[in-house]
């Protein structure tokens, strides 16, 4: 074997052993926030984790289920905002507006997930909180707050996602059926939209996913009072946030607790990751 | 109930177009409410001056310092490996079991919430590495949740360049690693700067999982060792405390005007690379 042939060789293994990094990382991560956080979870018992009412971790009471309802309520509540805006824009930046408009909108509407998420929390905390408080009452640091500004945040993951699987759909289906008498939105509505069907649930899931992590910006607006909700406008508490709000000064088993709300959120994002995975490679498969 | 669909396009048509200039509406105001705010509070001395009591005085020069720091830090990192692992999945393998799991390994990371990422990264290279709060930590779990976009990124670089550059680098005798060195490489280079850049606004911008990582310190970091605070995480403290809001304006609008740059910048790479190939 030549020189150079034997440096092709450890090149190739070289690259395919960075080429297991992200594979290696994702393990790892998963390794050790389970074996942190399991161990408390089956030492108080499942139940008492995801159903308990009260979380008084100095009295090692460690009850998430308002964490959980939390985190449910903001995140459906910010799909209500952010997919009907995002499909709205996904579909009229595709289907009805003319290539410049598309080339001047769309790296516009990209720039709102450059944006960071503590700049959103921020314009929550002093335009829509106030607001809410002044027009609907409650404290205004709300349900109803976090799943605005969630909504906005998720937008980009929306409507990216989605104009890709509308883009996808071949020219053949419109041009089909334009030449049939059909309209352009009755196109869109029964040609276009049933065949971008799975990358558009994907979107919707990949937002779902952002929305669930996100940390920042609910800690901000959304009032982090640990209790269940009984309308949008009381304030509420996310997994993520009793994370980051109680890191700081947690030890012993309470840390141990923060980490078992860190396997509860894996789980929940590994759950939605592999269906809209699955979604858009069933989509794929079907073209 | 039965609409002339002739009727029903025109309100359709309407109706999308009110929101997307509603969408585009937030993304101005925020924008400019920020800038509004917080320009008048830049200045030369703001930008040069070490942040004083808390934050209450003084400038943001620290944590300007911190941000480089800590992006420079985590793109040392992440891009070696991302690129590397776009180059094996391109130019050195076929689809196979292997690629397919590489692929999800890497989509399932992009999809693990930052605070995770923090957790993680506190419980690894804080404690049980012992490197405490550190430049050094931050970096590595930054690098971690910057690794899947550079890696999509440079993929898809890399695809883009054409096939007939390889069978002429072939053609002349030259091995694979010199056609993806000299070749390869240089041609999809706008595109893999696009996703490095895109990675730059996403570490000035993270809060969650540099915060439990790189600490909160607002001395000046003198090694890799020290404890830093970003300019994100400088915002959230000024604002969530109420320590001074004119600081916390100015911090945002500093932000703001950084991720405008950035992006513009990548906006313009990938357009010069798009045309380049298309």
């Amino acid at each position: 074997m030549t020189r150079l042939e034997r440096n092709e060789r450890l090149i190739k293994i070289a690259l395919f052993v960075i080429a297991c990094s992200a594979v290696s990382i994702l393990a790892v991560i998963t390794i050790f926030i389970f074996s942190e956080g399991t161990p408390i979870m089956f030492k108080y018992g499942l139940r008492s984790f995801l159903l308990g009412l009260d979380w008084y971790p100095s009295e090692q009471s460690f009850g998430l289920l308002p964490m959980i309802i939390g985190s449910v309520m903001v995140t459906f509540g910010s799909l209500l905002v952010g997919v009907p805006f995002g499909l709205a824009c996904a579909i009229f930046l595709t289907e009805f507006s003319s290539r410049r408009l598309r080339h001047i909108l769309k790296p516009i509407i990209e720039l709102l997930a450059g944006i960071p998420s503590v700049v959103y929390g921020f314009i929550g905390v002093v335009i829509l909180v106030p607001f809410i408080r002044e027009t609907l009452g409650g404290p205004g640091l709300s349900v109803l707050a976090a799943s605005i500004i969630l909504g906005i945040m998720i937008l980009p993951t929306i409507i990216s996602i989605s104009i890709d699987s509308l883009q996808a759909v071949p020219r053949s289906y419109r041009e089909g059926s334009i030449a049939l008498g059909a309209t352009k939105w009755q196109t869109t509505k029964m040609v276009i939209l049933p065949a971008a069907k799975s990358g558009i649930i994907a979107s919707i899931i990949l937002g779902m996913g952002r929305a669930i992590g996100e940390t920042m910006a609910v800690i901000m607006i959304a009032g982090n009072a640990i209790n269940i909700p009984r309308s949008v406008l009381d304030p509420v508490r996310t997994l993520t946030s009793n994370i980051a709000l109680e890191m700081g000064y947690a030890s012993g088993e309470h840390r141990q607790a923060l980490f078992a709300t860190g396997v509860i959120l894996f789980i929940i994002i590994m759950i939605l990751n592999t269906i809209a995975n699955a979604t858009s490679v069933k989509g794929k498969a079907a073209k | 109930m039965y609409l002339n669909p002739k009727i029903e396009q025109r309100v359709v048509q309407a109706i999308l177009w009110v929101f997307t200039l509603a969408t585009v509406f937030i993304l101005f105001f925020i924008i400019f409410y920020i800038l509004h705010k917080g320009l008048p509070v830049l200045s030369y001395n703001f930008l040069t001056t070490n942040p004083l009591d808390m934050g209450k005085s003084g400038g943001i020069y620290s944590t300007i310092i911190g941000t480089i720091a800590l992006t420079i830090m985590s793109l040392l990192i992440a891009t070696p490996l991302g690129v590397g692992t776009a180059i094996y999945l391109t130019e050195y393998t076929r689809e196979s079991r292997i690629t397919r799991v590489i692929r999800f390994g890497s989509e399932c990371l992009s999809g693990i919430p930052s605070i995770i990422f923090g957790l993680f990264g506190f419980i690894l290279f804080v404690t049980k590495l012992k490197m405490g709060w550190s430049i050094l930590s931050g970096g590595l779990t930054l690098a971690f949740m910057l690794l899947p976009t550079i890696i999509r990124t440079s993929e898809e670089a890399i695809k883009s360049v054409p096939y007939n550059l390889h069978e002429v680098s072939y053609s002349l005798g030259s091995t694979q690693w010199q056609t993806v060195t000299k070749v390869v490489l240089p041609s999809a280079l706008p595109g893999i700067l696009t996703g490095v850049i895109l990675s730059v606004g996403r570490s000035v911008g993270e809060t969650a999982a540099v915060i439990f990582t790189a600490g909160s310190a607002l001395r000046m970091p003198t090694s890799l060792f020290s404890s830093s605070r970003t300019m994100a995480v400088h915002f959230f403290i000024l604002a969530r405390e109420g320590i001074s809001m004119p600081n916390a304006y100015g911090t945002a609008a500093v932000l703001i005007i950084t991720i405008l740059i950035i992006n513009i910048i990548a906006y313009r790479l990938m357009h010069k690379f798009i045309k380049k190939y298309s």
